[in-house]
């Protein structure tokens, strides 16, 4: 299941939100800033967002550029503000480099795992019964494994790519959605409108893609916030255990693993990145209780 | 004003929001003597419970009191600190809640919850408590009070529970007992059995009561005296008397004249709904809060100034907030003919159910502590049939069958035996999904909760204009004048194609869900309790409103109902439905005369009546509803009738008793025999 697919399933309301849809934003914005975690999350992750996008641009050098000279004294200068790494590598142009792959794997990796497990939750909650039985049993089965060592063994089998930990991302992510979305949909397929749309013979996906799922987002949405901030950790872990992004290109877990060594040394080398993927995470977890509170209010 | 126990004094209370504090009650006061029953009435949104909450001071974080006085036995509760306040609360001042599961512990027998009242409150030792618990128990009549004391809530029924937070109010022996709509979630005939109980304990201690609720018949039926309440004022007070026989406020008549009574009838008293709907409290203009729905309003007069009370020349007691009070002439309750009522016969019928039976059998059939668990009998061999352009009514109390039944016929679920006939076709064993388009057009349904009968995700326009497509094959430019049609229908303006359900009240939900339902010009309409979770007024709206839909395009209706009033007004045929069984068949104006099923009689004495005067012995159940698997072999009412007869009532079900033009008793008396002691004579006719 890919990304896209997710798009079209969570919007899957056209004639409702189609609505005079800038009212509609404006109005949940409007909601979302109100809290205060939601807004610094926000702040947070928009921020993060910007120096990716404009990384290029603003990084002082290129990201694996050696400064022979800074090797003598690699702790943070007017030259290099964050200090260098062993190579002499500019730690602030690697930090802001290294947020472009993580804002990009692990947001699209917790939309296939919303993709994936929305539909698989729907249908072990609508149809109940034997198709119930075996979504569940099988996310069961996922579930239980020790993620790390299922992590190591397919990206060692697979090779270490982008897409390749979006897809285990996916698959082991796919079924803590799908167990959120079964518990929504076992309550939301006994409403009444649920059973007015049966009267007017609507097909059993109409009923799960139109009817129930667009009335278990609220959940989901925060759900995927608090997600996108473990994938981050997650892809740190497999960058520190080097099974993530391959060298030379900056990967936040692989400055970590290349510099601990030093930690007694030269701790900034390996505490800034650390710093970075904390931020960006809390972020995440600000901007999902954030969205929660708006939940719970209405 | 030796034994005033309340008195409230121009109490203010405001809710803090987004936009700013909204008042909700502007200045409201009214006086308390010991021992005397008040009841608070009004349709919700009217402030009713914000003063219950208020005197208590429980509003929470949003509420605020901002100005007057609660003075509780000389002290005012608006100044009290926590730790005086709990000195007070439960012991002085004790409160009994609408639903009774919400203020038990789960995990505590009732016992214990019961003994703590007077541990915590008089510092007692348990087995002081525990006598007292005993005592209030048998005051509260449940039977076996030692047994009671050991069980879970969860293991006692409704009306059982209800007892039990009574019984943890009256123990601390307060001087008040603030009772918020106690008697709402429960079934008709453990309703009446409740306010009987509150009314003899009021005789026998010396407990005030402020009872508040949304039915006036309840209030009638407990307090000397009553409160109208508006938008946080009270516009009219009096004795119950003063108000059921002489209402002066445009509102309280208003209210009176759209309930449905047993005396009411949908072809000779037609139900008035008060137009509009309450305002919110945002939305306060100077003058008479009324005046928008009043049809008595002076422009000008009525809505330049706060209308003070006065109170009546001729009547102490009896105090009105309106300006034109001496001018309007007096109330009569309505009589006179409404539109005349074609209903067609009841031979030709459209849909009928014929020997239905459902048994749902348990998920799994594995022993659980010994013994099987018993298939649930939700129908057992109902035969019904609705003409066209009638009105069939399905009543009994909750799980008798009635939603099952409703649910076989529209095909949400599938009959285990016998069939149902729609238009000729039978359809008892087609799911809806496995129904033609022409069947699923033919039929559709109404369901009870206003706020899960519409997708919150989608507007009313969706709504509707997706069951025009579905049903109707409409062309998509056809839709959007197809919905403003169908709006038009139920008397929404088409703006409303665009809103949410969110942005609408509960009588707008049920008239898109009924216009949604109307999208396929369907010749049956199934509604499940339509009206059940609606104010009076607006239940009266809608109740019209089907009427006139049924009149103007010969739908038949089937309506499922668990109130009597209601269904004495808009049925032309009546079915009385008990665990799953038809106790009695037949035209609405014979089932509720006698000879009755034993039954349909028990439930009629307990709708709540409007007279004052009307204090008659009545016929109270005992015990509750059998469970699946304790259901006697004979008749299922065997275990609760008051006119049981003996052992064929337990072993024999009792044959049916055709008394000609399809009216049918299910009972081993004959109906001679009944009708003979059910028409008592004359001087004793208080019977029923």
């Amino acid at each position: 299941m890919s990304a896209p697919a997710t798009a079209e399933v969570l919007s899957a309301s056209p004639p409702a939100t189609r609505v005079r849809p800038h009212a509609r934003w404006r109005r949940q914005v409007d909601a979302l800033l109100e809290s205060t975690p939601a807004a610094v999350g926000l702040a947070i992750v928009l921020a993060w967002v910007a120096l990716a996008i404009l990384a290029p641009v603003i990084a002082p050098y290129p990201p694996n550029a050696n400064d022979l000279g800074a090797l003598a004294r690699p702790t943070p200068s007017r030259a290099h503000w964050l200090g260098t790494d062993q190579l002499g590598r500019d730690l602030l142009s690697r930090i802001l480099w290294g947020a472009r792959p993580v804002l990009v794997i692990a947001p699209l990796a917790v939309l296939g795992a919303a993709a994936l497990g929305s539909l698989l939750g729907l249908a072990a909650g609508y149809h109940g019964r034997w198709i119930g039985v075996v979504i569940t049993r099988a996310c069961d089965i996922v579930l239980s494994f020790p993620v790390i060592i299922l992590y190591m063994i397919i990206l060692a089998h697979f090779g270490s790519s982008a897409w390749n930990i979006i897809g285990v991302l996916t698959l082991t992510k796919a079924p803590i959605i799908a167990r959120i979305v079964r518990g929504m949909t076992l309550d939301l397929r006994e409403r009444e409108y649920v059973a007015a749309a049966k009267m007017r013979g609507e097909s059993a996906l109409y009923i799960m893609l139109v009817e129930i799922l667009p009335n278990a987002r609220g959940p989901l949405l925060v759900d995927m916030c608090l997600r996108t901030g473990y994938n981050i950790v997650i892809i740190g872990v497999l960058g520190f255990l080097g099974i993530g992004l391959p060298p030379p290109d900056p990967d936040w877990g692989g400055m970590v693993k290349d510099t601990y060594g030093m930690m007694t040394v030269w701790p900034h080398m390996s505490l800034f990145p650390c710093a970075a993927i904390s931020s960006l995470v809390i972020g995440f977890n600000l901007l999902a209780v954030g969205l929660r509170e708006i939940g719970l209010r209405d | 004003m030796t034994d005033r126990l309340l008195d409230v004094q121009d109490l203010a209370v405001a809710y803090a929001t987004r936009g700013g504090d909204v008042p909700v009650i502007p200045g409201l006061s009214f006086q308390l003597n010991a021992g005397e029953a008040l009841g608070l009435v009004g349709e919700s949104g009217c402030g009713k419970s914000t003063v219950a909450l208020s005197i208590v001071r429980y509003l929470g974080r949003a509420g605020r009191i901002t100005g007057g006085r609660i003075l509780f036995e000389g002290r005012d509760l608006a100044t009290l600190d926590e730790t005086e306040l709990r000195a007070i609360r439960g012991r002085r001042i004790a409160m009994v809640y609408q639903d009774p599961m919400a203020s038990l512990n789960p995990v505590m027998t009732v016992g214990r919850q019961l003994m703590e009242v007077p541990m915590i409150h008089e510092r007692v030792t348990a087995a002081v408590a525990r006598e007292r618990a005993l005592a209030t128990l048998s005051e509260v009549k449940l039977a076996d009070p030692d047994a009671v004391m050991r069980r879970y809530p969860h293991q006692l029924s409704g009306g059982q529970q209800q007892r039990i937070v009574i019984a943890m109010a009256l123990i601390a022996e307060p001087a008040l007992l603030i009772m918020d709509e106690p008697t709402t979630g429960l079934d008709v005939t453990v309703e009446a059995a409740v306010l009987d109980l509150v009314r003899e304990l009021r005789r026998r201690r010396d407990t005030a009561i402020l009872f508040i609720s949304h039915n006036l018949g309840s209030v009638v039926r407990v307090c000397d005296r009553v409160g109208v309440m508006y938008r946080g004022e009270l516009v009219e007070e009096g004795s119950v008397r003063q108000i059921f026989t002489n209402p002066r406020h445009p509102y309280t008549r208003g209210l009176l004249d759209c309930l449905p009574t047993l005396g009411r009838d949908k072809r000779q008293v037609p139900l008035v709904p008060i137009p509009g709907q309450v305002e919110p409290a945002s939305a306060r203009a100077p003058g008479c809060g009324f005046a928008s729905r009043c049809t008595h309003v002076e422009l000008g007069r009525c809505t330049t100034r706060p209308i003070p009370s006065a109170e009546l020349e001729r009547e102490p007691g009896h105090r009105v907030a309106c300006l034109r009070l001496y001018e309007l002439p007096r109330w009569r309750p309505r009589r006179g003919a409404a539109t005349p009522f074609d209903a067609g016969t009841p031979a030709d019928a459209v849909i009928a159910a014929h020997h239905l039976t459902k048994i749902y059998e348990p998920r799994r059939r594995r022993r659980r502590y010994g013994l099987p668990r018993p298939p649930v009998r939700a129908l057992v061999d109902v035969d019904v049939a609705a003409a066209r352009r009638r009105t069939l009514a399905i009543v009994g109390e909750s799980g008798c069958g009635k939603s099952t039944l409703a649910k076989v016929l529209s095909g949400l679920e599938v009959a285990t035996e016998g069939g149902v006939t729609l238009d000729g076709v039978e359809v008892g064993g087609l799911r809806v999904d496995a129904r033609s388009r022409t069947l699923r057009r033919k039929l559709q349904m109404v369901f009870q909760n206003p706020d899960s009968t519409l997708n919150p995700s989608h507007t009313v326009g969706y709504a509707i204009g997706r069951a025009l497509r579905r049903l109707h094959d409409r062309a998509p430019a056809d839709i959007a004048a197809g919905v403003a049609r169908l709006l038009e229908v139920v008397k929404l303006p088409p703006g409303m194609a665009a809103r949410t359900p969110r942005q609408l009240s509960g009588g707008e939900k049920q008239r898109v869900a009924i216009a949604r339902a109307l999208a396929g010009d369907p010749d049956v309409i199934v509604a499940d309790e339509p009206v059940s979770a609606l104010d009076v007024s607006v239940q009266a709206a809608v109740i019209n409103l089907l009427n006139e839909i049924q009149a103007a395009r010969g739908t038949t209706l089937v309506f499922i109902s668990h109130d009597l009033a209601v269904v004495r007004y808009l049925a032309d045929d009546v079915a009385v439905m008990y665990l799953g069984t038809v106790a009695e068949f037949g035209r609405v104006e014979r089932v509720f005369a006698p000879p009755y099923h034993p039954y349909t009689e028990a439930l009629l004495s307990a709708v709540p009546v409007l007279d004052p005067d009307h204090d008659g012995a009545r016929i109270l159940l005992e015990g509750s509803v059998p469970r699946a698997g304790e259901v006697p072999r004979g008749c299922p009412f065997a275990t609760r009738c008051p006119r049981r007869v003996g052992a064929i009532c337990d072993d024999v079900p009792p044959p049916v008793q055709q008394l000609g033009d399809e009216h049918r008793i299910a009972c081993h008396i004959p109906a001679d025999e009944l009708r003979r002691l059910q028409t008592p004579p004359m001087a004793t006719a208080a019977g029923r």
